[in-house]
């Protein structure tokens, strides 16, 4: 089948890369998808050229979110920056405070106990476990269906009470530090999160039952929006975006970071790179991550520290140098680039994160030629979070 | 000016040609007005008790706070047994939550948000960032301090709250309207110039009109 | 790491390399020859995947460090570009034709750095900030907290310590300078 958007029957485009169309004829109409919109992916907005209801321009319009991040850490202290970094990304924060705690460890050579290795992978897939069950709670919400979100919001907030449990907060943890981890496992932990993961198991059966058995959702959502996998490279896909489309991309076993060596996965891949297929392969990841914690609180050294012990922080000077970091979050790969230049500042830091080029330069190339009733859809099936677009 | 807000011609689609003067055809020009309470107590009173059983909430997210709305609208916390509910547009609610920081870009929309809902309306400031700048107290495109901007009437601290934090505060604001202090439309209208002077000194490239609703 | 430098070093001349870890390369080179390395990373090296477009700004030495960092998947090794510019009017070659995600990267380094892109889509547009009327924000140069200070009404009360004394006093206040 051949997805691929005719662009024949379109007006064609001028030299400066604007559409060859007189607006006022009444033909045309700009609608704007957000950033007020129950159908968005957080507080963005698409400005959508519409003929009919076809889609035939899509520009994306992003930093209704922007606090500048990368400006405020230049000017604070190596560890004064840990309050801010988690607040880059907000459904799955964690992964701000491993890359930059990874990133400081490695420039300043500070070597990190094999305990602490082990709960930061722990707390990563837990992390990831939650962005996923939101994910699966607005894929279907996109669509009509509103009882998945209410079944995976139930079992996002027993996740959290042992995020709390574990960290004391609920949304941003700040538990990973440079050097470890802010404190060992309480007591009774690992059998209350094994709890915890029978109740995910059992509403991800209920999820698949409900919402990828239902022939609406399936009407709607196989064969829509194509990614070829031919643009992987051009785009800079990412994560299951990119493992839908057949491309068995995923940091950790491309790369291996902390513990993932020791774990036993393989990728989820799949071939269909419709938003069908990609709600499928994140649910399977969800799996995967349940049976990943398992494994990990399986083979979990009981004994040993779980901190480094540090410089003082106060003081504390990395000498110059450059370094990048990255890992597998739930949307694909997650990088930090630290710059230092031996000072008690960082000199640059710069997010990568995977919704920026997903939902700028491939939604605004997918969006073409779709219905402005799949939008919301096609943009949720991409799994973008605006706050790591713009930071 | 924005080139759309410019007066002109437009064809349609059976050819018909008419003018269309956006500024006058789409918005008012007139400021808001103050609508006082002019009923007898009982009245008011009976009126501010069901204004306070039926607070609607505009669903945006203006924020990092939006996260902890969610659980809010599932059984767990389930904010809808005090008639809370979310709305997806301005003109169905009454209360605009702005959680958490709000960017210069953002604040913009929010105006024209809170502009666009019927009176009366109520805003809720979440998080610290609203009260003082929170994390971002040296950002250069937060605003640090919402009631410049906005009539606030209740404040929920903490970065971010917790749901619990959030229902003591609807309740709050519930004991508030019933007590017929929640004038915030009222405020707005009367100090209306100052604050669009306070709006505008942030919003440096301000192209819209002064009301817009 | 080693063997990628000797292989570049055949076809263009090459700055220093910084070996930051086994799998992670910094190469510095000159920019005319930024495009025909990029091409043969992608096309020969098999380095497809762009990782990430940044810049540092060094104002002490009076030059914008562009980085281009390309990933190389399946051989687990990543390699950094580094391309110095004049900080004064800078500007440098649109790479959106190799990885068209490029454009996005570049329309965020013109707003936040005043770096041009000349011939890249939207280049121009506004992307992240609206009305902006000062320098470019992560620009060195420009005070973030200044800026705050000048243009935001502030609530009173806020206190701000600087950590290290704060914590001296804390912990040892017997102590002196």
């Amino acid at each position: 089948m051949n997805y691929q958007p005719d662009r024949s029957k379109y007006p064609a485009k001028k030299a400066d890369g604007t559409l060859d169309i007189d607006l006022t004829s009444g033909k045309y109409l700009k609608l704007w998808h957000g950033p007020n919109h129950p159908g968005i992916t957080g507080n963005m907005s698409v400005e959508l050229t519409v003929c009919g209801d076809e889609v035939i321009e899509g520009k994306v319009h992003v930093g209704y979110l922007h606090r500048g991040f990368e400006k405020l850490m230049e000017r604070r202290s190596f560890i004064q920056c840990f309050p801010i970094v988690c607040r880059i990304c907000v459904p799955e924060p964690d992964f701000n405070e491993y890359c930059y705690a990874a990133a400081i460890e490695e420039l300043s050579g500070v070597v990190v106990p094999e305990r602490a290795h082990w709960i930061r992978t722990m707390i990563l897939e837990m992390g990831r476990i939650n962005s996923y069950l939101m994910y699966l709670g607005g894929q279907a919400g996109a669509l009509g269906q509103g009882v998945i979100g209410q079944w995976t919001t139930y079992v996002r907030d027993l996740m959290l009470d042992r995020f709390e449990e574990l960290t004391g907060a609920r949304i941003y943890h700040m538990f990973i530090l440079p050097g470890g981890v802010r404190d060992d496992l309480p007591e009774g932990f690992k059998d209350r999160l094994e709890a915890t993961l029978k109740e995910v198991d059992a509403v991800l059966k209920d999820v698949h039952d409900v919402m990828f058995k239902n022939a609406v959702f399936k009407r709607r959502t196989i064969g829509v929006g194509y990614i070829d996998p031919a643009w992987v490279d051009e785009y800079g896909i990412t994560g299951p975006n990119a493992r839908a489309a057949g491309v068995a991309k995923d940091v950790r076993k491309d790369q291996p970071y902390l513990v993932y060596d020791q774990l036993d996965f393989e990728p989820v891949v799949d071939h269909g790179s419709d938003i069908y297929t990609r709600a499928d392969v994140r649910r399977r990841d969800v799996a995967m991550s349940v049976d990943l914690l398992r494994q990990i609180l399986a083979k979990m050294p009981n004994e040993g520290p779980v901190m480094a012990k540090l410089p003082n922080v106060l003081h504390w000077q990395i000498p110059r140098g450059e370094t990048y970091i990255r890992g597998e979050c739930s949307r694909g790969e997650y990088g930090f680039y630290l710059v230092t230049d031996g000072s008690r500042f960082p000199r640059r830091v710069n997010v990568r994160g995977p919704s920026y080029t997903h939902a700028m330069t491939l939604l605004e190339r997918m969006i073409v030629n779709t219905n402005i009733s799949d939008v919301a859809a096609l943009m949720v099936s991409l799994h973008t979070y605006p706050p790591e677009i713009e930071r | 000016m924005k080139e759309e807000l410019e007066k002109r011609v437009v064809k349609g689609p059976d050819g018909f040609e008419f003018e269309v003067e956006p500024l006058q055809d789409y918005y008012c020009a007139e400021a808001p007005k103050a609508h006082l309470p002019v009923y007898s107590k009982i009245v008011e009173g009976l009126f501010n008790w069901a204004r306070s059983e039926s607070i609607w909430i505009l669903g945006f997210g203006t924020g990092c706070g939006a996260i902890e709305m969610r659980p809010l609208m599932t059984p767990r916390f389930d904010a809808y047994r005090f008639g809370i509910q979310w709305r997806p547009t301005p003109r169905q609610a009454n209360l605009l939550m702005i959680s958490g920081y709000l960017s210069v870009k953002t604040l913009k929309r929010a105006i024209r948000a809170y502009e666009q809902m019927q009176s009366p309306k109520y805003v809720v400031g979440l998080g610290s960032c609203t009260i003082n700048g929170g994390m971002y107290w040296d950002s250069y495109n937060t605003i640090k301090k919402l009631d410049d901007y906005m009539p606030v009437d209740l404040f929920i601290a903490g970065c971010m709250p917790r749901p619990e934090a959030l229902l003591a505060g609807f309740n709050d604001l519930k004991k508030i309207i019933k007590a017929g202090k929640a004038e915030g439309a009222n405020k707005y209208a009367e100090n209306f110039d100052w604050y669009k002077a306070n709006q505008k000194s942030v919003i440096k490239d301000w192209d819209m009109p002064d009301y817009n609703w | 790491m080693h063997k990628l430098y000797e292989n570049l070093g055949k076809i263009i001349p090459l700055g220093e390399m910084t070996l930051q870890r086994a799998n992670l390369a910094f190469i510095t080179l000159d920019r005319r020859y930024l495009r025909s390395a990029l091409h043969h990373l992608r096309d020969v090296e098999g380095y497809s995947h762009l990782v990430l477009l940044t810049a540092v700004d060094w104002i002490e030495e009076d030059v914008f460090q562009l980085t281009y960092l390309l990933s190389n998947r399946t051989a687990d090794v990543d390699v950094g570009l580094r391309v110095m510019l004049p900080r004064e009017n800078a500007s440098m070659d649109s790479i959106h034709d190799i990885w068209p995600t490029a454009a996005t990267y570049q329309r965020e380094l013109r707003e936040m750095f005043g770096i041009d892109f000349p011939g890249s889509p939207r280049v121009n547009e506004e992307f992240i900030l609206e009305g902006w009327q000062e320098i470019p924000p992560y620009r060195r140069d420009f005070d973030t907290k200044k800026y705050s200070e000048e243009n935001f009404a502030h609530r009173e009360g806020r206190v701000t310590k600087d950590p290290a004394s704060h914590m001296k006093e804390l912990l040892y206040p017997d102590r002196g300078q």
